[in-house]
């Protein structure tokens, strides 16, 4: 029954829409800080989707992209004075075309050399950014400290409120922009060139144009969470950027469901918060184990990996399914086959439902 | 008239004047309780950086041990130290964490350039004291923008300054090269370095390389560095780099003076890689006594320290240059801490931590003082020069102040 | 002349760790087509491992020996036990177990063995080879050694059965199976016999970049330039990518952008090649018919 899937869903959307509104005005200012983390996760991750998950293309370094927009940001605003609201797009515009242009060679490489030469650009970013040619951009190894932001319009909000609304509202948009994205033509034309890319060019889809694109906007999507992130954090330094964190994207794609829209808040959810839960477990284990947190972290990935291979959306997904199912059943009406046929789709390739 | 009986009211009067207003203003701050202090912390305990994990270690175990003889003033010490990567928006997750859940007094030794220049503003716009920053940078003494934020290493500056003074004094007309982290490490050496030559001395300076720390290895810089002709070779370096750095140097011949960065003084983690032989001639600028060294053995400092570790450290630890420096940055918190008395208040707190007057640690050289002021965030401004012989590290000359 | 020459020996000397990690990686492609992002950890550990038996007392080249088997068996177990499942999912999945790996493996060594600076021993003590001091005793041992590994790795391809038949089994999973060959234990030795090289290219490199867990970060990077530059599945051009990428490294960082972007040196190999030469200088060309 399409309609109770869909009624369901709404709800569920709708809930968490004034949930996510409300959040700012009863939690405290840590918590609204850590939302607005989440919020700037699940931004990257949504580009990092629209080019790993339903473009196929894998990227280990979109860290890259990341760093990008917040220096991009910070250079902006700290070197020349353009406010947050207008630095931020710009910012993010350099990374479209960084992207684009990244995407060029990328035509020709596929799968694990992507997957590698994107490695290396997550490894070689810190170097570049702090390179001595660059440092009177980049401030060097001092980094960049950011003013911090003030509610527009003398709106009665915080710093931290206003930086959660803000990125709760570039989410909602970015989001709702990639949903239209993916569910039109090119959307479609992404999913085909994924799956199969000779057919897709036999049939006339300019397979260049869209994966460099795809790369671009990818890039874009990364470039606007860095420069949110760069003014939530306030200072941007090329520690800010290691190779750590382009791992964390990619896992968060991982963890939230590849090819899935509403899956990325999973994943923003796993980086922000199992580090600080990984770390909390290491207490027992005594002083020595603090660096024990990577460990446990790299077991729950292969853990994830093992138990939820389509993310926590498939998995999601499935458990909705199989709730309909005994919904239905108990209606009498005939069993669909529909969910398991999906799921089974989903493990091995995943066909792109922007849920 | 004056009466008795009306001066003992009114003396009495302003004595419990005095005491309301002493009480309203001595409100503790938040994490002070009647049983602890918390404090907060971050350390790079996991990720490139993490050998410095070893300091945070160390001050924990300080202050149990301090909480064991009965507390400051019956009040137990909670050090609350988490992990930041060295990564400045984790450091800046972290401190919002301690200071707004924990509710933690104050910061303590929270490591990094950069994990503290992100924390800064913060910490001061919130009035919240960062005390004793693990790093040399030269901007956390800076009391007049940043009153709330205070150094504790000796300045990389102050060092490098020292190193050039002393070239200009033995070696007047020297060809200096200079290996140097590429971060505001190494960057400081460079500055203080030709801050003390000057500009008529600027053309000492021959030859500058860096290096990023996740390069494998520096023996290309090294060499490229001999290749200027110079004879005097600085090594801006961390302990892992500077042991390449010193190795290189002898296996290629270069022969000259070489002077490395105090954080890389340690003869375990070191010299000993390096290959002590090939570290003769060393020179180095010294705050704290080093545990190999003989010299020491039956001072009561280095007995303190050995007391220490043999009860609340492993064995490996006790030559750890790390460790020594934890233990004389927790020593002096607890002075700190001793001297607020019952005013435990931020304000009071910072107060204090800016008037420590002429403080001597355990581990410090014989001879060396803290001393802070209002107008002077770093505590440590002394240092000795010393040269490696190939066992042991000699003290020569005086006390120099940066 | 006398700085170029140091550069280019000091290249070589690190060239050859690069050359030996490059063969490990080679192994694993060759056997299982895959990439293992977490190659540079494993060899960490294993360095450790022999690290801990020289610490209590045992002589070096029973320690090697040890690490070598040891690292062979470990490599072969985490390939059954946690690369198996995965066989059959997509490419990123894979991709994600190995980031997971290194993870672990890092972290592990973090935790078992400290973050200092250890030494670690060399079996080429004494002075130089060549009388001169281009290069120590130890980094001309480690470049033989790299050769030697070269040369087991090519009769092992070449002329043995299990070589023959490991190749098979990657190319062609299908009909190796229908002529006999166990597919899954080729690769299960194909994993271990990667980890063993890894652990010598791992002991090979501690006596000059010294070990901590943070060691083989920039190395493997290196090693994939020198890998792809010579070409994935050509163990003659693997070692002569390591050699390459090591010497022009230290050429281009001293002579001409700076010795502090010289990973961004080994980006820059990394893109030219796949966009230019994706095979590499040396590997076979690969057509795919449409």
């Amino acid at each position: 029954m399409a309609d109770a899937d869909g009624a369901l869903r709404a709800l569920a959307a709708l809930a968490l829409g004034v949930f996510a509104l409300a959040f700012p005005f009863f939690a405290s200012g840590y918590h609204i800080y850590q939302g607005a983390q989440v919020l700037i996760y699940a931004v990257a991750l949504l580009g990092l989707n629209l080019l790993t998950g339903f473009n196929g293309q894998i990227s280990l370094g979109h860290g890259a992209f990341f760093a990008i927009g917040g220096y991009g940001t910070a250079i902006l605003m700290a070197k020349l004075g353009v406010p947050y609201w207008a630095a931020i797009p710009v910012a993010s515009v350099v990374c479209f075309v960084a992207g684009f242009l990244f995407g060029f060679p990328a035509l020709r490489f596929g799968g694990l050399y992507l997957a590698l030469a994107t490695f290396a650009l997550a490894v070689a970013t810190p170097q570049i950014l702090s390179y001595k040619g660059f440092d009177a951009f980049t401030g060097g190894s001092q980094g960049l400290s950011l003013v911090k932001l003030r509610a527009p319009f003398g709106l009665k909000l915080n710093a931290d409120q206003w930086l959660y609304l803000l990125c709760l509202a570039c989410g909602a948009a970015l989001y709702w922009a990639a949903r239209n994205l993916v569910r039109g033509r090119i959307g479609r034309a992404l999913i085909a060139i994924r799956d199969q890319p000779i057919a897709a060019e036999a049939m006339g889809v300019d397979a260049a144009l869209y994966k460099t694109t795809c790369f671009g906007v990818s890039a874009l999507y990364a470039g606007v969470a860095g420069g949110l992130s760069a003014v939530a954090v306030g200072f941007v330094s090329p520690e800010s950027f290691e190779l750590p964190l382009s791992f964390a994207f990619l896992v968060g794609i991982v963890v939230g469901g590849l090819a899935s829209l509403g899956g990325v808040i999973f994943g923003a959810l796993f980086i922000e918060f199992v580090p600080n839960l990984a770390d909390q477990l290491t207490v027992n284990f005594g002083e020595s184990a603090k660096a024990l947190p990577g460990a446990i972290y790299g077991v729950l990935l292969i853990l994830v990996m093992f138990l939820m291979p389509t993310g926590a959306a498939g998995a999601a997904r499935a458990a909705a399914g199989a709730v309909a199912r005994r919904l239905r059943s108990r209606r009498g009406a005939k069993i669909q086959d529909g969910g398991s046929a999906a799921s089974a789709a989903a493990k091995y390739g995943g066909k792109g439902e922007a849920t | 008239m004056i009466t008795r009986r009306s001066f003992l009211q009114s003396s009495a009067a302003a004595a419990a004047f005095a005491a309301s207003a002493g009480s309203a203003r001595a409100d503790n701050a938040p994490g002070v309780t009647d049983a602890e202090i918390k404090i907060g912390q971050t350390m790079p305990y996991s990720g490139p950086a993490s050998a410095y994990g070893v300091i945070g270690r160390t001050e924990a175990a300080y202050f149990k041990m301090i909480n064991e003889q009965g507390g400051i003033n019956g009040r137990k010490i909670n050090l609350i130290s988490l992990d930041d990567a060295y990564s400045p928006p984790k450091t800046v997750e972290q401190v919002r964490r301690l200071v707004e859940e924990e509710q933690v007094a104050f910061l303590f030794q929270t490591l990094g350039t950069p994990p503290n220049a992100a924390i800064r503003q913060y910490c001061n716009d919130n009035k919240v004291p960062q005390l004793f920053v693990a790093t040399g940078a030269a901007m956390f003494s800076d009391p007049q923008h940043f009153p709330w934020t205070m150094g504790y290493n000796p300045n990389y500056q102050t060092e490098a300054h020292i190193y050039g003074k002393h070239i200009l004094a033995t070696k007047p007309d020297a060809k200096i090269a200079v290996l140097y982290q590429n971060d505001g490490f190494g960057k400081d050496y460079l500055i203080g370095l030709k801050d003390a030559l000057g500009a008529d001395h600027a053309g000492m300076v021959v030859k500058e390389a860096s290096y990023e720390t996740s390069e494998p290895t520096v023996d290309s810089q090294v060499v490229t560095l001999q290749g200027s002709g110079a004879d005097v070779f600085l090594i801006a370096a961390t302990p892992k780099f500077a042991a390449q750095a010193i190795r290189k140097s002898f296996d290629i011949g270069w022969t000259g003076l070489r002077i490395v960065s105090t954080v890389s003084n340690s003869i375990t983690s070191v010299l000993k890689p390096a290959g002590l032989e090939k570290s003769k001639g060393l020179i180095d600028a010294y705050y704290g006594k080093d545990p190999n060294d003989p010299r020491w053995k039956n001072d009561p400092g280095m007995k303190e320290w050995t007391a220490f570790v043999a009860k609340y450290m492993s064995p490996t630890e006790l030559n750890d240059a790390n460790a020594t420096y934890g233990f004389g940055a927790a020593a002096t918190m607890v002075q700190v801490l001793k001297q607020c008395g019952a005013d435990l208040s931020r304000e009071n707190i910072m107060k204090q931590a800016a008037n420590l007057k002429d403080l001597e640690l355990p581990l410090l050289l014989p001879g060396m003082k803290i001393n802070t002021s209002p107008t002077n965030f770093s505590p440590i401004r002394q240092m000795q020069l010393a040269t490696f012989n190939g066992e042991n590290w000699e003290l020569f000359g005086d006390l120099l102040t940066g | 002349m006398a700085e170029f020459l140091h550069q280019l020996a000091s290249g070589l000397a690190l060239g050859g760790v690069y050359a030996i990690m490059a063969l490990a990686l080679v192994m694993i492609y060759q056997a299982t087509h895959l990439i293992n992002f977490a190659q540079g950890e494993m060899a960490m550990f294993s360095t450790y491992f022999a690290w801990k038996l020289i610490d209590s007392g045992q002589p070096y080249w029973l320690a090697f020996f040890a690490t070598v088997v040891a690292s062979f068996i470990g490599g072969a177990v985490i390939e059954r036990l946690v690369v198996r499942p995965f066989a059959n999912a997509p490419v990123l999945a894979s991709v994600i177990v190995f980031i997971g790996l290194s993870l672990i493996f890092n972290s592990l060594a973090g935790w078992l063995y400290g973050y200092s600076v250890t030494s670690f021993d060399t079996p080429f003590t004494g002075r130089p080879w060549f009388g001169s001091g281009y290069m120590s005793a130890h980094e001309s041992g480690a470049v033989l050694v790299t050769f030697c590994v070269l040369a087991l790795v090519y009769v092992f391809f070449r002329f043995t059965p299990l070589g023959l038949a490991m190749r098979a089994a990657a190319q062609n999973p299908v009909s190796s199976r229908l002529v006999g060959i166990r597919v899954g234990w080729m690769l299960a030795i194909g994993w271990g016999l990667a980890a063993a090289i890894g652990s010598i290219a791992g002991m090979m490199a501690a006596p000059i970049v010294y070990l901590d867990p943070n060691m083989m970060g920039g190395i493997l990077l290196y090693a994939f330039a020198g890998a792809l530059l010579g070409g994935i599945d050509n163990p003659f051009g693997a070692v002569f990518g390591g050699f390459a990428v090591g010497v022009l490294g230290n050429l281009i960082g001293a002579y001409v952008v700076g010795a502090e972007v010289k990973l961004s040196v080994a980006l820059a190999i990394i893109i030219a090649v796949l966009v230019w030469r994706p095979s590499g200088l040396f590997g076979r060309r690969l057509v795919a018919r449409v």
